[in-house]
C-alpha cells in the first residue's frame, strides 16, 4: 500500500471490517479467496504495439507495449530486453503526485517484471535481429488510473494481456510484422493478513488493514516464478506454505478464466 | 537468474564450485561499533561480501510530512559503492537498491519497536563496499546488529539467509556465480526467536517441495548466524569489556 494512503480508514470501519472477516466475509460479499471481476480489454490503444485496459473491481490500469530495435546488454548480447515501468497517475488517487518513479511504483514494477520475466513467458532469444549487435526492446508502460487495492495483480494481469495482443514491428527492419513469441502465462496474487486471516486481492480498505502483504507469481505447473513481501508485518512459515497454495490455485481459476 | 553458461557448478559428488557442501554456509564475521560518528554500527563479512551499517537515530522525522503520528518510521538506504561489483556501478540508488531499500526497511520495523518514538525516524545506512551475491540479506543481519548496537529497543534480531536452485539441486548461501547462474534465488530473513518472516523475495522457478526444503535450511541456517550476531553484541558489550578505556 502506498505510504501516502495511510491513516485514512475509520476506527468504526476498521471494527466493521474485522468483524466480518471472522464470518468468513468480506465488505463486497466475496469469498477470502475470491477475486474481484476483472474485465480485460485488449487493444485499447491501437497505436501501442500491444495494450490492455484492465479492471480489477474499481482499480483500472493501462499497459501498453512497445517494440523497438536497439542494442543488447553486453552481458547477454543474444537475448532481446523486457523492461517494465509503473506510473503512479496523480488521478489515480488524491495524494498521488506526477513526478519520477517512487519506491512504490518501483516495487510493483520490479515484482511484475520478474514474474513475466521468470516465467519465461516471452523468449528473449526469439527477439535477436542480428546477434550481439541488434535486438528487440520490448516496453512494458503501466499507467495506475484509479487505484482500489491490488495494484501488482493488475498490473501483472494489465502487462500479459497487452504482451499477448502485441506484435513486433519487423517490417521497419525489413522483415514482415509478427506476434511477440509468448508462451507461459504467468499470474499473480497478493494477500493481505488481517488479524490471522490471509485475504486475496485486497481492496484499498483492506490493504489499509493488512498488517503485511504477500505476492506469489505462479505458471501453469504450479511452480513459484516470483515472489515478494511487503509492509511492516511477517508471517509464519505455515501462512507462506499456505499462500503459496492458494497462489497456485487461484492461479489455475484465473488462467482458464480469462486466457483460455 | 538463468543467463546461459558452461560453468559447472556441482561436480559428481555435489560439492559446489568453492568446495562448500550444498547445506554450507560461507565463513562470516560481524563486528560492531568501528563508526565514531553514527549512534550504532555493524560492519559484516560474509563469503566476500564487506558492508558497513550505521544507524542514526531515532531523531525527529524530516521532512515533516513524512512523520508517523503513532510511530517511527524506518528509512533504510541500501547503497553499492560504485567499486564494489566487477563492472563499475554508476553511482546513487538505482531502482534495484530502491526496492531493496524498502524491502529492509519494512523488515527491521517489524523487530523495532517503532510504536515508543512516535513522530521520529531511525536512518540505517547500508554500505556495500564489496559485492560477493547476497548483499541484501547480509546488510539486514549486519543492520539488525547496528540497531541493537545504537540501544535502540527491539523485539527481536532479525536475521536471514539465501537460498537458491543450481542444476536442479536446493542449495544454501547462494555464491556469486550461483546467484548468476543458477535456477532460483531466494533470500528470507526473519525474527530469530519467533522465527516469523520479514522478508521474502523469490526468482526463478521453484516448486512446492524445492521451496519448503529451501526454506528449512534457511530456517536451520539462521539459528548459525543468529548466534554470530549474539557473539558480535556481547563480546563489545560483555562487562568485562566495558571501560578498558576504548
Amino acid at each position: 500500500m502506498p505510504r501516502d494512503a495511510l491513516g485514512v480508514l475509520s476506527e468504526i470501519k476498521r471494527s466493521f471490517i474485522t468483524k466480518q472477516l471472522k464470518e468468513g466475509k468480506r465488505g463486497d460479499g466475496r469469498g477470502l479467496q475470491d477475486f474481484r471481476e476483472a474485465t480485460i480489454t485488449t487493444n485499447y490503444v491501437p497505436r501501442a504495439a500491444g495494450s490492455a485496459m484492465v479492471k480489477l473491481g474499481r482499480t483500472r490500469v493501462l499497459a501498453g507495449v512497445k517494440i523497438e530495435s536497439g542494442e543488447p546488454f553486453p552481458d547477454t548480447p543474444n537475448s532481446g530486453v523486457l523492461t517494465t515501468n509503473v506510473e503512479l497517475l496523480p488521478m489515480a488517487f488524491p495524494t498521488f503526485e506526477a513526478g519520477p518513479p517512487n519506491e512504490t511504483s518501483i516495487e510493483i514494477a520490479r515484482v511484475v517484471d520478474r514474474g513475466i520475466r521468470e516465467s519465461k513467458m516471452i523468449d528473449t532469444q526469439k527477439l535477436v535481429i542480428e546477434p550481439g549487435k541488434k535486438v528487440w526492446i520490448v516496453f512494458v508502460d503501466i499507467n495506475i488510473m484509479d487505484f482500489d487495492g491490488n495494484l501488482i495483480d493488475a498490473c501483472t494481469l494489465a502487462a500479459v494481456s497487452a504482451l499477448r495482443s502485441a506484435f513486433i514491428p519487423a517490417s521497419r527492419e525489413g522483415g514482415k510484422d509478427m506476434p511477440l513469441p509468448v508462451d507461459q502465462i504467468p499470474i499473480s496474487v497478493t494477500m493481505v493478513k488481517i488479524g490471522d486471516d490471509l485475504v486475496c486481492d485486497p481492496d484499498l480498505e483492506e490493504e489499509q488493514l493488512g498488517s503485511a502483504r504477500i505476492t506469489v507469481t505462479t505458471t501453469e505447473d504450479g511452480h513459484i516464478r516470483a515472489m515478494q513481501k511487503g509492509d511492516t508485518g511477517s508471517f509464519t512459515f505455515d501462512e507462506i506454505k499456505k499462500a503459496i497454495k492458494i497462489s497456485s490455485d487461484t492461479g489455475a481459476t484465473l488462467r482458464k478464466k480469462y486466457f483460455s | 537468474m538463468g543467463s546461459e553458461s558452461n560453468i559447472k557448478l556441482l561436480d559428481e559428488n555435489g560439492m559446489r564450485l568453492d568446495g562448500r557442501t550444498p547445506e554450507q554456509l560461507r565463513p562470516i564475521k560481524i563486528e560492531t561499533n568501528l563508526l565514531e560518528r553514527a549512534d550504532g554500527s555493524a560492519y559484516i563479512e560474509w563469503g566476500g561480501n564487506k558492508i558497513m551499517v550505521a544507524v542514526y537515530g531515532p531523531r525527529e522525522a524530516y521532512p515533516k510530512h513524512t512523520q508517523d503520528i503513532e510511530k517511527a518510521v524506518v528509512k533504510a538506504r541500501y547503497n553499492m559503492a560504485a567499486f564494489s561489483v566487477d563492472e563499475r556501478k554508476r553511482p546513487g540508488p538505482d531502482r534495484r537498491s530502491v526496492e531493496i531499500s524498502k524491502v529492509i526497511s519494512e523488515a527491521l520495523s517489524s523487530a523495532i519497536m517503532v510504536e515508543q518514538f512516535p513522530r521520529a525516524q531511525i536512518d540505517v545506512f547500508i554500505e556495500v563496499m564489496q559485492a560477493d551475491a547476497g548483499t541484501r540479506i547480509a546488510g539486514l543481519t549486519a543492520a539488525s546488529v547496528a540497531v541493537a548496537s545504537a540501544g535502540i529497543p527491539m523485539r527481536d534480531m532479525v536475521v536471514g539467509c539465501t537460498a537458491g536452485k543450481v542444476e536442479g539441486k536446493v542449495v544454501l548461501d547462494l555464491s556469486k556465480e550461483e546467484d548468476n547462474f543458477g535456477q532460483a534465488d531466494l533470500p528470507i530473513a526473519v525474527l530469530s526467536k519467533s522465527k516469523k518472516v520479514v522478508l521474502i523475495q523469490m526468482d526463478g522457478d521453484l516448486s512446492m517441495e524445492e521451496f519448503e526444503q529451501a526454506s528449512e535450511m534457511i530456517l536451520k541456517a539462521t539459528d548459525n548466524i543468529a548466534e554470530i550476531q549474539r557473539n558480535a553484541l556481547t563480546s563489545r558489550y560483555s562487562v568485562e569489556n566495558i571501560g578498558d578505556g576504548e
